[in-house]
């Protein structure tokens, strides 16, 4: 099983060029000194790491203010976003490729196969394009911002969030419809799934109990590391529509320089992927009964 | 010795498997598709751009709807948009292929390693790639652009590095279903050394997985380097890219003046597409 | 037709005429033609053939389950006088629900990996409308009738949990949960060790026998078809060419395909020091469809023109028997395709100095800090020019004693191996590689499929012969016409030949230097019989060229007794019994040898039962005192359970490890009834 410390992740060496490659060395060092990052990496590290730990994000450069507020306000708004496209895609996308694998080689399955296959691959800033000038400004339908205004209650918050998750839910929908697919054919092809039909099971008793059981496991996983491509879609999603979320944060920080930030930013990403794959490690040792009590008798 | 009769028939399926897969490849639709778009933007990238003029501004012609003049509008300094569309596949096409190639030959040779000595070369190894899958790539490459400044040669090494571990763990799961097998074994019992026996007893057999992660990979450096040009750490001006148009014109939208970004949004949407495609052909003939 | 038809309410099965068909790339294969055959209640029919000649595909088609390109293309298959080829959904459902079921081979993949064993027989109750319950005592009992012996922990196991035997046993608990007019059998046990194969196809018999339920029995193993069935069909290339009842078929077949393969299969009781294995020359037909006339005239040697033009039709022979051959009075007096007469080989002598020794042989894996003895205490010896036979069940250790011998796993330090007297390193890094060779079992995975068979061939002479350029390519010539490689087949790849011919390129490899040791590690268990009896014949006329010693590692008694001079047994790790062929074969034998010798049928349906109970002990928790002791149907008291009994020499060169007296393995064993079950 795939056990992972989050204290693996070293962004502590992103390079300390704060002022750009151009700006004069004397002052580079006179900065480095004030910031403390002339020390040795290690001892930079854990001070960081250790105030980390704490809730402690030290200071950001841009901002002269405590970095702690703006990731905590960032996540929270990505979460909400990724929410968002979490709820529509995983559905879509598992029931999409179970309606493909049970009409395999039909004209439905090569539908979606072919959609998702091209949803999958442009790219977010591409596909968000394309709906900002047809629904938002073409048909009006949506506001081509993500913010929405303050004191917004629920729904408004939810109607504005729905343009900005579709590019994402366009990305991952190929990629779990795909793996649903698979698996699902991989299910259908199976032996015990012949033996179920056989057995006489009706045909909906054979795709509930025996195949989707089976089918739908390995989907956990990819469900789970996509998290890490929805974060990288976050970057561009939220900087297209002025959102300020942890992919925003993060662009603005590198964009500036802004170590601390980057750094805090980053690290929060990596836990949220770590915690997400642990989750769906777990998730899949529960329902796997071979992971479960070891392999063999 | 023999006594018996050697005249015997040809087997069944005896027949050449090489043609077989070309032949198979070529009545794939989803790659005959795919090859045409992907050569139809090669087309633009090496002869059309040489027809075309990217550059020539026209400041009072600036944001002008398409018309017969100019058939995808002019942007906000005049140029032809039709100019830049077909000129801006020139870098995204140099770009992307090197970093997939430098991915994919570092990856390769990393993975074949981690697959052959399994022990604590693989386990080390392992955990540094998963620790880099931990972090999105787009990311990974955003921050070691920031880190390196931006130039051609930057993005590509940003990218194939970031592909290097995906590609690695591809090939290694590949490498260790091919070290059980008797003839890796045999090999040994000839008194083979490791590099013989990856290179080239092992190394043919992985290949099909790896032309596969290869066309992958390569509609994928197409996604990464668009988006790193969109958000300003990709290619650069003057370059007439298509991500870094978006980029430098999606501002105006809200003015109405869509075609700025439209057509370049409809290139890389088909660009990807294609080679997409292309992957799924060979990964369909490749199982 | 002078097939006896029994009246319609009493056939259980008719098929006529059926023609099944795959659509491969766009054109249609046809796989069987004409099939026709009838079941009669209570009957058990054998369904023959080698692979490819459409056996599974028939009972697939009788189900209904044929893969998604597969059709059936004409012909009706009549169940309880119900044309399953016309039925609806429904109605085949209700069907497969009550009146047939089905048994195959590979019964880990059968069952569900994810649901627990209770639950998934107890679904064929509630299917036909008993309660939770109901179901769950109906399942205890089910499992119980199949002889699993504690039921209550069976049920709330996951399948991967269970042995194969058990898993196999838990699938037959679920097609005879509902009593059923016919049960289809696809190689039921093929892939099960030899004494569980026993007990299974027992059991089978057992269950079949109380209910009369009708069997389509299909298989390869012509041994287990005669044990099994009382009529039984030959297919060839799609073809029914021959049928009658199981015992005067295989005592008198009448279609030289029939005969061929009877022939293929070495004599009870013949080494190939008596005479060489007859073959069937040639290949299966690609297309079938191509061949004019009759379907198997390409290989027969009686073939005359009328065979080439006209097919003939099945020809009824009286008592139930019919031949689809137009010579069927002559084809028992077929000629040979090979001479009759053994090669000849110089004598190996008692009195040779051992061409390998191998003293208190170990292995110790590690299996999650607990050691597992694979292997403990082995001495052997082996001449040169002679086969040493390993036969012994999965778990044994025969792979790792050959993968020691070959220097790719080291042996645990205080093991010791000479070569013609001289030390053998345990790591092929330090040896003299060309003494020591292999040939594998599965020939798909020796060789390396991306390289040319010219290129396998002359990189092993390169290697192991130092050869190069002109000199290395006349030896390449040599070698192969040596193995009977046809040159054309140089420049092809692997996946471009039949089983047969990787396998003799995989010989060819292994004969490439000057070996003084070949090891066989099962190599002709994943061929057909025909194929396997021109190997075997190969191996024979090798050896007596080269002189070369053979570690023959098999798990069939048959081409171990055929090929070997000694044979060595072993269990768990423990050598058991080694001793001359004929003297281990002939008794007394150690109570493991002598169960494993009589769950072997032959074909002429003749066996002695001994079974042995419960499961092959995982070597992980070794049973204490004799290794044995747990399933040894002549346990003799607590002395087994608690000493390891030693290996003491019975007669001249035959030891047997047991603590039962020499008279007593012999009183038993020559008894006529042999060891009640």
């Amino acid at each position: 099983m795939l056990v992972f410390a989050g204290g693996q992740l070293l962004p502590g060496d992103v390079g300390r060029s704060i002022l750009g490659p151009l700006a004069d060395p004397r002052a580079v060092a006179v900065l480095d000194h004030q910031l403390g990052v002339d020390r040795p990496m290690l001892v930079q590290y854990w001070d960081w790491i250790s105030h980390f730990v704490t809730g402690d994000m030290s200071t950001s450069y841009t901002y002269r203010s405590p970095v702690a507020p703006f990731v905590g306000t960032a996540l929270v708004n990505s979460l909400k976003l990724g929410a968002v496209a979490f709820l529509i895609v995983v559905p879509l996308g598992i029931y999409g490729g179970v309606v493909a694998a049970l009409n395999q080689d039909r004209w439905i399955d090569r539908a979606i196969t072919l959609t998702s296959l091209s949803a999958t691959v442009v790219p977010e800033f591409v596909s968000g394009i394309v709906l900002i000038l047809t629904l938002g400004i073409g048909l009006r339908l949506f506001p081509i911002t993500a913010t929405p205004p303050p004191d917004a209650g629920f729904f408004t918050q939810l109607y504005y969030l729905i343009l900005p998750s579709i590019p994402l839910v366009l990305v991952l929908f190929g990629y779990i419809a795909r793996m649903a697919r698979a698996g699902t054919v991989a299910a259908l092809d199976s032996e015990y799934t012949r033996t179920a039909v056989l057995k006489g099971l009706p045909w909906r008793t054979v795709i509930w109990r025996h195949v989707l059981r089976n089918a739908l496991l390995p989907t956990i996983t990819v469900v789970a590391s996509q998290t890490g491509y929805l974060i990288g879609g976050l970057v561009v999603v939220e900087t297209l529509f002025h959102y300020q979320g942890i992919g925003g944060l993060i662009y603005s920080a590198a964009r500036s320089h802004d170590f601390p930030m980057l750094e805090a930013g980053v690290l929060t990403v990596g836990l949220i992927y770590v915690v997400s794959t642990l989750a769906a490690d777990l998730a899949y040792a529960m329902l796997n009964p071979r992971i479960r009590y070891g392999a063999g008798t | 010795m023999s006594t018996i009769s050697t005249a015997e028939p040809e087997p069944a399926g005896f027949r050449q498997p090489r043609f077989e897969r070309t032949r198979l490849l070529l009545r794939s639709p989803a790659f005959l598709c795919g090859m045409a778009i992907l050569l139809f933007w090669v087309f633009c990238a090496t002869v059309g751009q040489s027809y075309v003029d990217p550059l020539g501004d026209d400041i009072l012609n600036a944001l002008a709807p398409p018309s017969a003049d100019h058939w995808f509008g002019t942007d906000q300094l005049g140029r032809d948009l039709f100019a830049r569309v077909i000129a801006g596949a020139r870098d995204i096409l140099v770009v992307a292929p090197l970093a997939t190639v430098l991915g994919v030959v570092l990856g390769t040779t990393l993975g074949l390693v981690m697959g052959f000595f399994p022990g604590p070369i693989d386990d080390i190894v392992s955990r540094v790639v998963e620790a880099v899958l931990a972090l999105p790539l787009l990311i990974v490459a955003l921050i070691a652009l920031t880190a390196l400044g931006t130039s051609n040669l930057t993005v590509i090494v940003a990218i194939g590095l970031s592909f290097t571990p995906l590609i690695a763990r591809t090939v290694r799961a590949a490498v260790l279903t091919e070290r059980n097998l008797d003839y890796v074994a045999a090999a040994r019992l000839r008194g083979e050394n490791a590099l013989h026996i990856m290179f080239v007893e092992i190394l043919p057999n992985v290949l099909p997985p790896i032309v596969v992660e290869l066309t992958v990979r390569l509609g994928y450096a197409i996604f990464t380097v668009a988006t790193l040009s969109f958000l300003g750490v990709g290619l650069q001006p003057p370059s007439s890219d298509w991500g870094l148009a978006i980029s430098e014109n999606y501002a105006l939208i809200g003015g109405g003046y869509w075609w700025t970004v439209l057509f370049d949004a409809l290139a890389i949407a088909s660009l990807v597409i294609g080679v997409n495609l292309i992957a799924d052909g060979v990964a369909g003939v490749a199982e | 037709m002078t097939r006896e038809p029994p009246p319609a309410d009493e056939i259980a099965l008719r098929v006529e005429n059926l023609d099944v068909a795959y659509r491969v790339r766009g054109r249609d294969r046809s796989v069987l033609r004409g099939l026709d055959l009838q079941i009669g209640r209570g009957e058990t029919y054998g369904l023959v053939g080698e692979s490819g000649c459409g056996k599974s595909t028939a009972a697939m088609a009788v189900m209904r389950y044929l893969p998604r390109n597969g059709r059936i293309t004409a012909g009706r298959i009549l169940i309880d006088g119900h044309d399953v080829t016309l039925m609806p959904d429904e109605a085949l459902r209700r069907l497969r629900e009550r009146s047939v079921s089905m048994v195959y081979q590979d019964p880990g993949r059968a069952l569900n990996p994810s649901i627990r064993i209770g639950p998934q027989v107890a679904e064929v109750f509630t299917l036909v409308g008993a309660s939770e319950s109901e179901a769950q005592t109906r399942t205890l009992d089910v499992l119980r009738r199949v002889r699993i012996t504690d039921p209550e922990r069976v049920m709330e196991r996951y399948p991967h949990q269970l042995s194969g035997g058990m898993q196999q046993r838990v699938v037959i608990a679920m097609a005879l949960a509902v009593e059923r007019k016919l049960i289809i059998l696809d190689e039921p046990t093929t892939g099960l060790d030899a004494t569980v194969e026993a007990e299974v196809l027992d059991l089978i018999e057992a269950l079949r026998a109380e209910h009369s339920t009708s069997v389509l029995f299909i298989g390869h193993n012509l041994g287990v078809i005669a044990r099994m069935c009382s009529r039984v069909g030959v297919l060839y290339a799609g073809r029914l060419v021959e049928e009658g009842p199981t015992r005067e078929i295989f005592a008198e077949p009448r279609h030289p395909y029939t005969v061929g393969l009877l022939r293929c299969l070495p004599r009870r009781g013949t080494s190939r020091l008596d005479e060489r294995l007859d073959t069937i020359p040639g290949f299966l037909p690609a297309s079938p469809m191509a061949v004019s006339g009759c379907i198997f005239h390409p290989r027969c040697a009686m073939a005359q023109d009328i065979c080439r033009q006209t097919e003939p039709p099945l020809i009824g022979l009286g008592g139930g028997r019919s031949s689809r051959c137009h010579f069927h009075a002559d084809a028992p007096h077929l000629p040979r395709s090979t001479r009759p007469d053994p090669a000849v080989r110089s004598a190996v002598s008692e009195a040779d100095a051992p061409l390998l020794r191998v003293e208190d042989l170990g292995k110790t894996f590690d299996s999650g800090g607990h050691p597992v003895h694979a292997l403990r205490d082995i001495s052997l010896h082996l001449r040169s020019g002679e086969t040493l036979g390993l036969v012994g069940e999965s778990g044994s250790g025969k792979t790792t004693l050959a993968r020691i011998l070959l220097g790719l796993i080291p042996p645990d330090s205080g093991s010791r191996l000479l070569l013609d007297a001289e030390s053998l390193p345990p790591l092929p890094a330090r040896r003299n590689l060309d003494a020591v060779q292999i040939v594998f079992q599965n020939p798909d995975s020796a060789l390396n499929r991306a390289h040319t068979v010219r290129r396998i061939i002359g990189r092993a002479l390169e290697r192991l012969a130092k050869l190069r350029g002109r000199p290395m390519q006349e030896r390449m010539l040599q070698l192969t016409h040596g193995v009977q490689l046809a040159d054309r087949y140089l420049s092809a790849k692997p996946r471009q030949l039949s089983g047969g011919l990787k396998q003799r390129v995989a010989i060819a490899r292994a004969f490439a230097g000057t070996p003084k040791l070949v090891v066989c590690d099962e190599p002709t268990s994943a061929l057909d019989v025909s194929v396997q009896a021109a190997i075997l014949n190969l191996l024979a006329d090798l050896q007596a060229e080269r002189h070369t010693s053979y570690l023959f590692i098999s798990h069939d008694l048959g081409v171990v007794r055929y090929l070997s001079d000694r044979i060595a047994v072993l269990y768990l790790g423990r050598l058991m019994e080694v001793g001359p062929a004929e003297r281990v074969f002939r008794g007394p034998h150690h109570p493991y040898t002598e169960a494993l010798l009589s769950a072997v049928p032959g074909p002429d349906g003749t066996s002695r039962r001994v079974i042995l109970k419960g499961e092959i002990p995982s070597a992980v928790r070794p049973p204490t005192g004799c290794a044995f002791h747990t399933r040894c149907p002549r346990r003799i008291g607590p002395i087994c359970d608690t000493e390891e009994p030693p290996l003491s020499e019975r007669d001249a060169g035959h030891a047997i490890r047991c603590h039962l007296a020499t008279v007593e393995m012999r009183r038993e064993t020559t008894g006529a009834a042999g060891v009640p079950v």
